[in-house]
């Protein structure tokens, strides 16, 4: 008797939740980091760009094969060299129902142009923007812009009218701290919309009714994002079936994921090349006890290149999955070659000998910042650094802590010695130089400054002569490959685990985009 | 004086104490390992040929080695290395010191705050003591633990950063000693209010001798018996505090790793096959604290007379 009363529970269970199970399902995505806010325009880095892009559409985008192709523009065509026509859909509406025009799109585009935007350096060649009807876009540009539609895959379309009442004009000022509510909430075209967001704990994606594409697999309705700092707790979260795909497995555990018969594991390299910048700007190292500043003089910095081993921390820290790099920017991109990519040799007694001439033979002291939960073993890279420039007598401390502060105080120029890993969405070299070697740029934070590099990209910027404009990209990789303004390391290769039956495509820049994701 | 021939050895060997201390094989085992890690750890620069806190020494191609008895140990490196090529037995060493100091420093710092509360509450009473015992009180609702993180926090609010890596040892004195000072305000307390009205304490008040002497001549001695068997659990609860506050990485910083912090950071290891980095620290950090507790325990039953059998 009590026995059949358990069985029809059981049944009843069974069948309240039964349909959900075979129809709606949830893909849980872990990675290290947080998104760092919500609002498209404030901050230009990876994890925030991540999150963004399922919530997010901009005028072109980037698919699976990595090719620019149409989103919420539908065909372009360039008037005379300055003027470029977008067409847009006609069918796209933001989660709330409101349809998009070309006011959206023109408020947008302003709207990542203004001071406290981070995707300003992206677009500063666009002079004007506005709307010819309500579908049709004319953006103008202050001279010729070959790598215009790279820069555009990145500009996000927000809704001007959800802007105006939510008081998101301009985008939230993340260095000073500000707090608005486009960094806490979303409103956009793309296939998802979150209706749950804590930072740093869970972000909930559920899927937008109102998008105008087609997902691959009908069953994804939702996606919960839940980072995990701690490298090992998030292997065994995978590893029990509580996350379903992981977006950056620590290397030490790749092994151990694929012995297991409920995980796969995919491998790419990825784009983004990690590196070691050192003020050259400031008079006195801020953390440094010689009262100068040793790395103004070239002699110095190749001292600390040259002690570098990075084969040891190729095959010891990053277990072999990693590519030693001479150069920011990684194939793929235009402007790479090997030539350029080749590393100076490791050769301690040549460092010391360096070291000794420029006029520190008992080395100096100095402090490296580093980040512990953005790139691949970030810290553990930094720990081996430190015991390597300790053999030619540079005593460094490490200076380790969580991303949002690492380049909070970065952008507030306070590193002597930091760590750094940079993307090139555009995939063209004229990205890397107007962010990190252009004078005055926002993250050119080694305060590097040379007028032959600055003219160069001027001439990337408008020059439509591709040999004339590729010239000019060789000879300012020459330039700065020569100062050794950065310490590069190596090319970051990126792991995805995911358990057997759930599919999200991996792609090189570490970007996953869920309406591609299925289940089996 | 017919013991004026004795040595104090002789002395020893005569009392109570030596003699349930060789009757006692746990007392005699706890007390050899503890002499032994205590040994170890404080004349490590004799023992072991490496200084796993200077960066410069060590080399990242020795990374991951296993211990020496397995097919790809090395000899050099008896218990393994760690990620960053640290020997693991010179580390453990090493961050054991650490742990030791800190245990010794925060249960010394509880002990002296908590005896002379309790004592003073004790032998003054009145309101005094009633405001002593009500706040033990409130702070035996703190779990320790949650107080050692809250003033660790409160810590590194105040530190600036380039002190606090210097600062952390003192700060987590601090918080350990802080949240474990109350066991010993109430058990002197308890001790100081069945003292005061013995004979000898009555006496001595009324013959004038000042309230001063009377606490620290007459009652502390005979209070400290239970005073030191829970300060000895509780060095082993503290050495466990240090190692859990630096598990959670408030600790002390990784440059210069205790116990705690070694386990923490070889747990990222974990499924890789790597067990021997968190392994060895844990499994040390095991042996310290139960041979502590044994030879607590063994304190304790030796010294109250009413557990004698």
């Amino acid at each position: 008797m009590k026995y059949g009363y358990f069985i029809k529970i059981l049944l009843a269970f069974f069948l309240a939740f039964a349909p959900t199970q075979t129809f709606a399902k949830t893909i849980k995505w872990s990675m290290q980091g947080d998104s760092l806010t919500l609002d498209p325009h404030a901050q230009n880095e990876g994890p925030t760009t991540q999150v963004s892009r399922q919530v997010y559409e901009a005028l072109v985008t980037r698919g699976l094969d990595m090719k620019i192709g149409p989103q919420l523009a539908t065909e372009w065509r360039t008037q005379g060299p300055n003027t470029w026509i977008f067409k847009l859909r006609e069918d796209v509406k933001f989660s709330d129902g409101t349809p998009l025009t070309s006011e959206d799109v023109v408020f947008s585009i302003l709207r990542a142009k203004q001071r406290t935007s981070d995707f300003k350096e992206y677009i500063s060649t666009v002079s004007g923007v506005k709307a010819v009807n309500d579908y049709t876009v004319e953006i103008t540009t202050s001279k010729p812009n070959p790598i215009l539609l790279n820069q555009l895959s990145n500009i996000f379309i927000m809704s001007k009218k959800w802007c105006q009442e939510n008081f998101a004009i301009a985008p939230q000022n993340w260095d000073a701290g500000q707090e608005t509510i486009a960094a806490t909430k979303a409103l956009g075209t793309g296939p998802f919309r979150i209706t749950l967001r804590e930072p740093n704990t869970k972000t909930v994606f559920k899927k937008n009714m109102h998008w105008w594409g087609e997902m691959k697999d009908k069953k994804v309705t939702e996606i919960n994002l839940l980072p995990i700092k701690n490298a090992a707790t998030r292997v065994a979260a995978l590893l029990s079936g509580e996350i379903d795909v992981v977006t950056d497995v620590p290397v030490q555990d790749l092994a151990r994921i694929k012995n297991s018969p409920a995980h796969k594991v995919e491998s790419t390299a990825q784009m983004r090349t990690i590196f070691l910048g050192m003020d050259q700007g400031a008079d006195k190292l801020r953390t440094g006890n010689t009262g100068d500043n040793p790395f103004k003089k070239k002699a110095v910095r190749q001292a600390l290149y040259q002690a570098i081993d990075i084969e040891a921390i190729k095959k010891k820290v990053m277990r072999g999955l990693s590519e030693p790099a001479g150069i920011i920017t990684f194939p793929g991109v235009n402007g790479y070659t090997k030539e350029l990519d080749k590393r100076l040799p490791y050769d301690v007694a040549a460092a010391k000998k360096l070291l000794a001439d420029a006029g520190y033979p008992n080395g100096f002291e100095v402090e490296l910042r580093c980040p512990n939960d953005r790139y691949v073993n970030d810290e553990a890279i930094c720990t081996a650094v430190v015991g390597m420039l300790g053999k030619i007598g540079v005593k460094v401390n490490l200076f380790a802590q969580t991303k949002s502060k690492h380049f909070k105080e970065l952008k507030d120029n306070q590193g002597d010695f930091y760590m750094l890993g940079w993307g090139v969405p555009t995939l063209d070299s004229h990205y890397v130089f107007h962010y990190l070697y252009e004078s005055g740029a926002s993250w050119n934070r080694v305060n590097f400054s040379n007028s032959d590099v600055d003219a160069a990209i001027r001439v990337m910027e408008g020059e439509v002569n591709l040999d004339k404009r590729n010239a000019a990209i060789a000879e300012a990789w020459k330039i700065v490959k020569d100062d050794i303004s950065y310490l590069p390391l190596h090319h970051q290769v990126i792991s995805w685990a995911a358990k057997k039956d759930v599919n999200v495509p991996i792609r090189p820049n570490n970007e996953p985009l869920f309406r591609f994701a299925s289940f089996d | 004086m017919d013991d004026k021939g004795l040595t104090i050895w002789d002395k020893i060997k005569d009392s109570e104490i030596y003699f349930s201390f060789i009757k006692s094989p746990t007392a005699i085992v706890s007390s050899i390992l503890l002499a032994i890690i205590f040994f170890c750890s404080f004349f490590v620069e004799f023992i072991t040929p490496y200084n796993p806190f200077d960066p410069s020494s060590l080399s990242l191609m020795d990374a991951f080695t296993p211990p020496s008895w397995t097919s790809e140990g090395k000899v050099e490196f008896l218990l393994g290395t760690d990620g960053q090529g640290r020997d693991m037995l010179s580390t453990i060493l090493y961050g054991s010191r650490i742990s030791l100091i800190v245990g010794f420093s925060a249960i010394l710092f509880s002990l002296i705050l908590g005896v002379g509360l309790g004592l003073t509450a004790g032998f003054f009473g009145g309101k005094y003591e009633m405001i002593v015992m009500r706040l033990t009180d409130v702070q035996l609702t703190v779990p320790s633990i949650l107080m050692a993180l809250l003033v660790d926090g409160i810590a590194r609010g105040i530190i600036s950063r380039e002190l606090h890596d210097e600062m952390a040892i003192y700060v987590l004195i601090f918080a350990i000693g802080i949240s474990e000072w109350p066991q010993f305000a109430r058990v002197s307390r308890a001790a100081t209010l069945v003292e005061k009205n013995k004979d000898y304490v009555s006496a001595s008040i009324i013959i004038g001798v000042s309230n001063f002497i009377v606490i620290f001549k007459h009652i502390l001695p005979n209070i400290m018996r239970p005073v030191l068997v829970i300060g000895t659990i509780g060095l082993a609860l503290a050495i466990i505090a240090e190692a859990t506050l630096s598990f959670l990485g408030v600790g002390v910083p990784p440059t210069t790793p205790s116990l705690g912090t070694l386990i923490r950071l070889g747990n990222d290891f974990l499924f890789s096959g790597e067990w021997w980095i968190t392994f060895f620290p844990a499994i040390f950090l095991v042996i310290l604290a139960f041979s502590i507790n044994l030879l607590g325990d063994w304190m304790r039953d030796t010294l109250n007379p009413k557990l004698k059998k």
